[in-house]
């Protein structure tokens, strides 16, 4: 009996290394192909549609993000006011929701946010070309799948996501100040105030190297979750769901990753 | 008719030598041979799961034999490097089984895409490049609109057209009647002896169709759970005595279900209940 389990662990352990290598393989093709995509020195086509993907991925997603973030922000206040109007330290509110946003929920917030959005899309329309031959067709015209469908979404997501990280940053940060004017009669203008006295660019930068790494987490995952679609209508269904669970769940791993290493080498 | 294009170019322009595909332990291809000689039309016959399609994934470079070489142009596609195989991709024109249009572009732009791809040529020349390709498969009018606004046989002219933009030496196409009325398919069949004719292209089809088959093929080769059993001229698999083509030819069905396995069941089943 433990023997057929202790070769299921194995195989299991096997697979998920075979993902990961996909993924890492993937990823470092997309790399390599990203050249013809950017704009001026690229193909322009590759360009052309970069753009298309980032009004997909970023513009038709802000009112989404914009929404998240307030409601993120009223309710980051609203938790930290109920426990430090105890000790009559109201004004941290302020630090918390500035620093919980720039470090914190405003790139894992648009991060899941595009992961749902986008992450499922682009394995559903990678899917579904597997399913009626496009990537094929692709392939026998001499076009490379990844430079052609996967590097223009790679692209658009690097650019777009740390546009969507500080409007996240903004609107949850302006959503607590509207909370403090509410429950204390702070002014606006002085809690904006106390916010720029408390944001630390390192703090911003750190979210957008982050929503780099998002980023990147979800067009690789998205894609080859698209790509390895076999089969029929229902697998690209599956695909579509593997895709949002597997990319938020590493988007969350690695956000514990670079917290630990922010957090040991930031000294903060 | 058929032994003329043989006489005219000496090396095959497809050469398969012993391949073996193997799909999860499942034997795919058992030790194909087969020759295509420029001009000729192809057909590769073969019922569902006879390997056919995984013939014809070879031949387009698509996927690469576990054993055996496909040779295309004089290129191993077997061994040969990424840049080789993307220039002999760039010889081959394959229209797929349902058409594999890019939905997100129109049709005249899915037929432009090789052109845009790998030809530096000024974007008026291209338009019309494009139009006269979906004018020799009668679509001149329908350019602008999205593939999925055509019929199933104006979207597989569609898919020819765009297979025949970079001026390709061989033409493929997998399944071309499947799923049209004999009438469409009828008119596809002419399309492609009258591109033959025009084009002076190697042409292979993969089909079951039997129709269609005499009407475009010079040789046929029929492959039947992965092997090959007969290759010849259109009159040769005819008259051919073999069992599994005649089978094939007058359209005689396996015997799948089995009453007497039936009988024994349902008997020994009641057998059992009385017990």
């Amino acid at each position: 009996m433990s023997m057929p389990a202790v070769e299921r662990l194995g195989s299991a352990t096997l697979r998920q290394l075979g993902y990961v290598g996909g993924l890492v393989i993937q990823l470092g093709n997309a790399i390599g192909v990203l050249g013809p995509t950017l704009p001026l020195v690229g193909n322009r086509n590759r360009w052309r549609s970069a753009v298309q993907q980032m009004l997909a991925i970023g513009v038709d997603a802000v009112p989404m993000v914009a929404i998240m973030a307030v409601c993120a922000g009223f309710i980051l206040a609203m938790q930290g006011a109920s426990e430090l109007r105890q000790f009559g330290a109201m004004q941290f509110v302020t630090d918390l929701v500035t620093i919980g946003f720039t470090r914190e929920l405003g790139p894992l917030l648009t991060a899941i946010a595009v992961s749902g959005r986008s992450g499922s899309a682009f394995s559903a329309e990678i899917g579904s070309m597997i399913v009626t031959e496009e990537i094929d067709a692709l392939r026998t015209m001499a076009i490379d799948p990844v430079e052609f469908v996967l590097a223009p979404k790679f692209l658009a997501a690097l650019i777009m996501l740390p546009c969507l990280t500080i409007i996240s940053n903004a609107c949850g940060i302006l959503a607590g100040g509207v909370f403090m004017q509410l429950s204390t009669h702070m002014a606006f203008s002085v809690y904006l105030r106390d916010v720029v006295h408390s944001v630390v660019l390192r703090d911003v930068m750190i979210g957008l190297v982050k929503s780099l790494a998002f980023a990147t987490i979800i067009v690789q995952v998205g894609c080859l979750e698209g790509f390895r679609v076999r089969g029929g209508p229902d697998a690209v269904g599956r695909s579509a769901t593997a895709a949002v669970v597997k990319s938020t769940f590493l988007v969350i791993l690695a956000d514990v990753g670079f917290t630990a290493i922010f957090y040991l080498t930031g000294g903060k | 008719m058929a032994a003329a294009p043989e006489a005219t170019i000496a090396g095959p322009v497809i050469s398969i030598r012993d391949i073996v595909v193997n799909y999860n332990g499942q034997r795919v291809l058992d030790g194909i041979n087969l020759d295509i000689v420029h001009g000729e039309t192809m057909v590769l016959l073969g019922g569902s799961g006879s390997g056919k399609s995984t013939l014809l994934r070879q031949i387009i470079g698509l996927e690469r034999p576990q054993a055996g070489q496909v040779v295309v142009n004089g290129v191993d596609l077997a061994k040969c490097t990424v840049g080789e195989l993307k220039k002999v991709r760039r010889s081959i024109g394959v229209a797929f089984q349902d058409a594999a249009l890019f939905n997100s572009m129109s049709v005249e732009d899915n037929v432009a895409l090789p052109l845009r791809e790998h030809t530096q040529l000024a974007e008026s020349t291209i338009r019309l490049m494009t139009w006269m390709k979906l004018a020799v498969v009668g679509l001149q009018k329908s350019g602008k609109l999205s593939p999925q606004a055509l019929s199933g046989g104006m979207r597989k002219r569609a898919a020819v057209a765009r297979a025949i933009s970079l001026d390709p030496q061989i033409l493929v196409f997998d399944e071309p009647s499947a799923g049209l009325d004999p009438i469409v398919a009828a008119e596809l069949d002419d399309l492609i002896l009258g591109l033959k004719r025009a084009f002076d292209m190697t042409v292979v089809v993969v089909t079951h169709e039997m129709a269609s088959a005499f009407r475009i093929a010079d040789r046929m080769a029929m492959l039947y759970k992965g092997s090959l059993i007969a290759v010849g001229t259109k009159e040769e698999l005819q008259s051919s005595t073999h069992p599994r083509i005649r089978q094939f030819f007058d359209r005689v069905p396996d015997k799948i279900a089995d009453t007497a396995g039936i009988d024994e069941y349902v008997r020994r089943y009641l057998e059992g209940s009385t017990m």
